[in-house]
């Protein structure tokens, strides 16, 4: 059986089962960057092209291995070393780049909306590294592998998601992604961090921390925007951590197998601190490591990879 | 000349007869229902047409001086023309900012040359557009402004605006205000809603611009000088100044064709033809603003007409500029709203001639004898596509094209001589 997309762009386009079908795949994926020879031949021959027209260590990195273990042939450009610089619009780069004949465009974008324009335009598979704060559905994807790795089990399980809802893609995505699933999910922020039209998410929301630990069973932290203080969404670092970091004496109010998470990368000593990210409850580095598995089956399923479950 | 047999509509005198118009000399010399008995001269048959005054835009971005690259007062003045409007009113957003006579002159001479309908310029009301210092109102009503306004450049500071007022009274000026709170606007680009957080795009709250037509309201009631809200899209702010109406504040408005046929649902493909200030808003702004409209608490209907280069809006969403064209989707536009929400035709009609020659004060948009022959012929039932190939207008950003529309201008007189036949 084939995967139906070329494409994607967004969690909020897949369906339980396609998420499901994903997950399950991942697991053989992953077992490849185990090995000692950590490639095998199933995209040889195939171009991937990163676009990343913002920092990134982590997803980009985690792309350009997936790619390669495939065998597939990568090329990465940054917007500091790109004509993007120059003044060059983004969709006349997605040209410039698709007469370049590459298989793959994986784009990641500080607007929204880009990534779903350039998968309509381009005959090649276009995945979204993060858009704006629109998606980014291959960092839900390994976090809810994670999840699912870790406790089997996606559905009855309680997640928490920590800090700046309104600017965040990651916790967008990962809403629809745990709610398909049927995990239920709490949104904890000061009110000036949650999004307008909240209500109708379905999920819980909670402007305490506190209340929340003794519930969760995953307790993912989102990263504080710095650059986010000056435009007053609240006081400062210092009274963020206090009410929203998760420190030593929240990790104890935690249930005994809950566990932590963080998409990075980490302030530790604002949202999280040392003795909480290091903890035998963080599963923060094995997020990283499914990150490769994850964006492995991507780039094989919408490179034309047909699906197989073992 | 005489212009034979069609249905004449006058929101002036309301009345609606079949019959035929005189023109002599550039102005009407009567209208004869049920028709002349003798004709002279050149004689237009209008059987089966509408025969309408020329419409009248009090909203309109020309572009000329400085961005020409977007529209000119040539291109604009066409693009009026094909759409039926024979007066329009041009704001002061220009480069260099009509905020002294010499842009004023510069503009209404090149549009005397250059335009087949008037264009009027609208002057600025602090000096760029700052929101600091009263610009030269007096000398520019002397060169021929016919009202002022900081469009797009709100006025934040209550005191200028109230001092804007009563200075402008003083020339016998009106004053069109934008209404948008910038600082509770920060970054926006989209009605604030739910649809803006799916969409990951930064929102325009409807209280942005409801505060600030409290505060104009308010310092219109104080001064007992009266204003005209332009581009009125929420709820709320057609719910305040209808209670302010009520309440004796002289306070006119109007609201844009796009804000009554569209809702923010078309942001979703993330078109940013579907971007403009204020933006589209929700499904129920748009009854309310339907609903004002029918019980008269918006006046005029108005454009917002605002040419931006294919360039400048294939960009991002976030980045791309607000503003559509609509000079030539305004009366189709009014028949959409006509056909599909039952409004009577007289009534929006007097929303596009009447009201906004009131309001600024003009003469025009009326068929009394005696008056300016701006007149419009229009097949009611002439069922077309709006496509890119029939706009004038130098830029092509519309949300309109490939829509369907029943009601098409054939042919635009200004004072009599015909500027626009359709083809």
């Amino acid at each position: 059986m084939s995967w139906p997309y070329k494409d994607l762009i967004a969690i909020q386009d897949l369906k339980a089962d396609e998420i499901n079908t994903i997950l399950d795949m991942t697991a053989s994926f992953k077992e490849i960057s185990r090995r000692d020879i950590k490639k095998v031949p199933a995209l040889r021959g195939k171009t991937v092209v990163l676009l990343f027209y913002e920092p990134s260590t982590r997803t980009r990195l985690s792309f350009e291995l997936a790619a390669k273990r495939l065998s597939a042939d990568t090329t990465a450009l940054s917007a500091s070393g790109s004509s993007f610089s120059k003044g060059e619009t983004i969709m006349d780069a997605a040209y410039n780049v698709m007469a370049m004949a590459p298989d793959c465009i994986v784009i990641r974008y500080p607007y929204a909306g880009i990534p779903r324009k350039m998968a309509e335009l381009l005959p090649c598979s276009v995945i979204n590294a993060g858009d704006g704060y629109h998606e980014h559905p291959t960092q839900a994807l390994l976090d809810m592998y994670s999840m699912k790795e870790h406790f089997g089990r996606i559905e009855g399980l309680k997640v928490a998601i920590v800090g700046d809802i309104m600017h965040s893609r990651v916790a967008r995505s990962n809403v629809y992604g745990l709610r398909k699933l049927g995990a239920q999910v709490v949104l904890v922020a000061p009110k000036t961090l949650l999004p307008p039209g909240i209500e109708t998410w379905d999920v819980e929301v909670s402007t305490k921390l506190d209340p929340v630990l003794p519930e969760a069973d995953v307790v993912m932290m989102l990263r504080v925007q710095r650059e986010r203080l000056h435009q007053q969404f609240f006081s400062g670092e210092r009274e963020y951590s206090f009410f929203y970091g998760l420190n030593r004496a929240r990790v104890e109010k935690m249930k005994p197998d809950a566990v932590i998470m963080h998409p990075g990368p980490m302030n530790r000593g604002v949202e999280i601190t040392h003795d909480a990210a290091d903890s035998a409850r963080s599963i923060i580095l094995d997020q990283v490591e499914n990150g490769v598995a994850i964006r492995m089956t991507l780039l094989y399923l919408s490179l034309g990879g047909s699906i197989n479950v073992d | 000349m005489w212009i034979r047999g069609g249905l004449i509509f006058d929101p002036a005198n309301n009345t609606e007869v079949t019959g035929d118009l005189h023109i002599i000399d550039g102005r009407i010399a009567g209208v004869y229902p049920g028709g002349s008995p003798e004709h002279d001269g050149e004689i237009i048959d209008a059987a089966g047409l509408w025969v309408l005054p020329g419409l009248i835009d009090l909203h309109v971005h020309l572009r000329d001086p400085g961005l020409e690259y977007k529209e000119d007062l040539s291109s604009g003045g066409r693009a009026a023309a094909a759409g039926g409007v024979t007066t329009l009113a041009c704001m002061a957003n220009t480069d260099p900012v009509n905020d002294n006579p010499s842009v004023t002159n510069y503009i209404r001479e090149k549009a005397q040359r250059v335009s087949p309908v008037r264009i009027l310029p609208v002057g600025a009301v602090t000096k760029g557009q700052k929101g600091k210092e009263l610009a030269e109102i007096g000398l520019m009503k002397e060169a021929g402004i016919v009202a002022i306004s900081d469009d797009g450049q709100p006025i934040e500071d209550s005191a200028i605006l109230r001092r804007a007022l009563e200075y402008a009274a003083t020339f016998g000026l009106p004053v069109i205000s934008h209404c948008q709170d910038k600082n509770l606007c920060a970054s926006g680009v989209m009605n604030e809603g739910t649809l803006s957080s799916r969409l990951g795009l930064p929102g325009l709250p409807a209280v942005s611009e409801d505060v600030m037509v409290s505060r104009d309201v308010l310092i219109s009631l104080y001064t007992g000088v009266p204003i005209h809200i332009t581009h009125v899209s929420t709820q709320g702010g057609i719910e305040i100044i209808k209670q302010a109406k009520a309440q004796g504040v002289r306070v006119t408005c109007d609201v844009t064709p796009h804000h009554l046929l569209l809702t923010e649902e078309r942001v979703r493909s993330y078109d940013t033809n579907a971007k403009m200030y204020p933006p589209l808003r929700g499904e129920p702004d748009r009854r309310a603003l339907i609903e004002g409209l029918r019980d008269s608490v918006i006046d005029c209907i108005a454009t917002d007409h605002a040419p931006h280069a294919r360039d400048e809006k294939d960009l991002d969403f976030d980045l791309a500029p607000f503003g559509i064209i609509g000079l030539q989707t305004l009366l189709p536009g009014i028949m959409k709203i006509h056909l599909e929400q039952g409004i009577g035709f007289m009534k929006l009609l007097a929303c596009v001639t009447m009201n906004p020659a009131r309001i600024l004060g003009i003469d025009g948009g009326d068929l009394s004898v005696g008056s300016r022959a701006d007149i419009i012929l229009v097949d009611p039932r002439a069922r077309w596509c709006f496509t890119e190939e029939v706009i004038e207008s130098k830029s092509k950003n519309s949300p309109f094209i490939g829509e369907e529309f029943t009601g098409r201008v054939v042919r635009t007189l200004v004072a009599g001589e015909t500027v626009f036949t359709l083809r």
